[in-house]
């Protein structure tokens, strides 16, 4: 876990005394809501549909047992008893009072937590892998780098007044679980021929109402250059990014607009003139922030444990979950443990505050009480001994929190939508709801195999419906709320943007659809082939021929 | 076409409705309905002093329908702000 230092815990708390007396000077009068706005959304603070909503920083995903306890005493105290978590990996509040919100903050602070930078026009919480730290098939420990960002970027001066929103991804690992290629960095660990570690610097990818995949501008950077690096690329698209109007105002469009080689060439220059002189990683604060990530005093186990294997051929249900929700772990032994936040019929990513007291609990009692928040809106356990899953199982069932369901079509990605964002034009969680009972058996799903459904209720595509396997976006069409399907996107290492399949369909006619469009899938697939690969295969035509010609 | 006023409360940013006293009530069906424009103009004027003083944010008018059933925001997303969300959406209170 990262830890506060004196001066993180002073600056957290200085702002929210800062926050204390903004508020204080709103509701006496003394500000308006025009000078009040931007000062609320520096603290993550939104005026949504039916309330406010607190945006919570998670910082790369990571939470102690004692900070998701503290949410969940948030969200009872605070809010009706739940909250969401978000595809950044974040935590929102649905209900919080204006006047509460101070104290909110303050017990945030209590547990080295905070809503700075979670929104407005400047680097918002870096995030990474859900898996960092104990993957199988990790290169190196992305949350060391993803630390360094997060203390570079907190209060940067020259970075607080950005063109647009800025959000920088990394992996430690080449199988891609963090969507780097579309944020505005992508960061993948490599290491090159001698060995040594570094970055492929990806640029300009993004969602919203122009999707791109992002470009890489650079093969290999050495890790302790990684904070002049990220410098320069800052400084190039504060220059030149687009501040006229908002929606050519990320760097994406800077990226496709000069190019990926032109804007490597200014970075470059940029780079060349700073990084001999810029604040870098120095070795002994690099060991330093390491150590926050240390492994803990795992158990020595020699091969399989032999209860587990013998639970799976005994209880079904369990081998089932085993099957989707458990994944390898480096350590011998140990498993890393899913926990989905996907149950049929329910809001993708919400949690009740009862479930986020059981997982804290279930942290502490069997994965050193850590938790990750993953992009796809679920929780993760990462350090389970594998003779401790049928136990954990169990309980997880009791609660609600053990459908086994990961990378399956009821996995579903969904934003708030219309049932509660401003921006939203149609609703995404009734839709979710729909499919996940059509698709609820649970055999079909398995047979269906891996297939990335992700729904959003308007073009800003914060349910990142361009990068699913089908991906859904809400529409607004003479008032009646439409869905537009995309197909063949994916947000892995093979990052792609969906095709739109054809004209957005009704809202009652939506679940068909897609029902039909996994029937074209069942049909056209061969050996073993995910519903991704037949895609890729055989294109948009027989998908698009079946979906219309049949009505 | 009907309208009335709605906006959220400062405090705790909840949707209210300007009533017929000058008000504002969490509930649509105490909102005034402006039928004319002598009324438009009153009330808005009534909305802005009220953001003005505090009490609301972001005050404006949406179209609506008198019904059986009392007063009907005409716009989907304004039903949604009405109702609250179309979803069962918390279980801790419920």
């Amino acid at each position: 876990m990262y830890r506060y230092d004196e001066i993180d815990q002073a600056v957290v708390d200085q702002r929210v005394a800062q926050f204390r007396d903004q508020v204080s000077r709103r509701l006496s009068g003394e500000l308006s809501e025009d000078e009040f706005k931007p000062l609320r959304l520096m603290n993550g603070l939104y005026l949504q549909l039916h309330a406010y909503m607190l945006r919570v920083a998670i910082p790369y995903g990571t939470l102690s047992a004692v900070q998701m306890r503290k949410l969940a005493d948030i969200a009872r105290r605070y809010d009706k008893g739940y909250a969401h978590f978000t595809t950044r990996q974040n935590l929102q509040y649905n209900w919080p009072k204006l006047e509460d919100t101070p104290d909110l903050l303050a017990e945030l602070a209590s547990v080295e937590m905070h809503a700075i930078q979670t929104s407005g026009n400047c680097i918002r919480n870096v995030t990474t892998d859900q898996f960092a730290g104990v993957a199988a098939d990790e290169i190196d420990d992305p949350r060391v780098y993803a630390e360094v960002i997060r203390q570079w970027s907190t209060f940067h001066p020259e970075f607080s007044f950005l063109p647009r929103k800025f959000k920088i991804a990394l992996t430690g690992a080449p199988h891609d679980r963090a969507a780097i290629k579309v944020h505005d960095i992508g960061l993948i660990v490599r290491r090159d021929d001698a060995g040594n570690l570094g970055f492929e610097v990806v640029v300009g990818g993004g969602q919203g109402r122009t999707p791109m995949i992002g470009k890489t501008i650079r093969e290999f950077l050495p890790k302790a250059y990684l904070l002049s690096y990220l410098e320069a690329i800052m400084r190039v698209y504060n220059q030149y990014g687009r501040r006229d109007n908002m929606y050519k105002a990320r760097i994406k469009i800077l990226v496709h607009e000069i190019g990926a080689e032109k804007f490597a060439q200014e970075v470059e220059a940029e780079w060349e003139q700073i990084r001999h002189t810029a604040t870098d990683i120095p070795p002994e604060e690099e060991a330093r922030v390491r150590s926050f990530f240390s492994a803990p005093a795992y158990r020595r186990f020699d091969g399989t444990d032999a209860g587990f294997a013998a639970k799976k051929l005994e209880d079904r249900a369990f081998a089932l979950w085993v099957r989707t929700n458990v994944v390898a772990h480096k350590q011998p032994g140990y498993a890393i443990a899913n926990i989905s936040l996907k149950p049929v019929g329910k809001p993708p990513g919400d949690a009740t505050a009862d479930q986020m007291d059981a997982v804290a609990d279930l942290a502490e009692q069997f994965s050193f009480s850590e938790i990750r928040v993953t992009h796809e809106q679920n929780l993760v356990l990462p350090d389970v001994a594998e003779a401790d899953l049928y136990a954990l199982w169990q309980r997880l069932r009791d609660h609600g929190l053990a459908t086994p369901n990961i990378g399956l079509i009821s996995d579903i990605i969904a934003c708030p939508g219309l049932d509660y964002c401003a921006l939203a034009n149609a609703r995404s969680i009734p839709i979710a709801q729909q499919l996940s009972e059509r698709f609820s058996d649970l055999d079909r799903q398995h047979d269906l195999g891996e297939l990335r459904l992700k729904i959003s209720g308007c073009i800003n595509a914060c349910g990142h419906h361009h990068v699913g396997h089908i991906g859904i976006l809400g529409v607004d069409r003479k008032g009646e709320e439409y869905y537009q399907i995309t197909l063949g996107g994916a947000a892995d290492e093979d990052a792609a943007v969906g095709e739109i399949v054809g004209p957005a369909v009704a809202s009652d006619e939506l679940t068909d659809a897609i029902e039909n469009i996994i029937t074209t899938y069942v049909g056209l697939r061969q050996n073993g082939e995910r519903f991704i690969d037949t895609y890729r295969r055989v294109g948009r035509a027989p998908f698009k021929e079946r979906l219309y010609d049949a009505g | 076409m009907d309208q009335i006023f709605t906006a959220n409360r400062l405090t705790d940013g909840l949707v209210v409705y300007l009533t017929e006293a000058g008000d504002w009530s969490e509930d649509v069906n105490q909102s005034f309905v402006c039928a004319n424009e002598d009324d438009l103009a009153s009330y808005e004027k009534r909305a802005v002093e009220a953001a003005v003083a505090r009490r609301i944010v972001e005050p404006y008018a949406i179209d609506v329908q008198r019904t059986a059933e009392g007063v009907r925001p005409v716009r989907y997303r304004e039903v949604i702000r009405a109702f609250g969300p179309s979803i069962d959406y918390a279980p801790g209170a419920a």
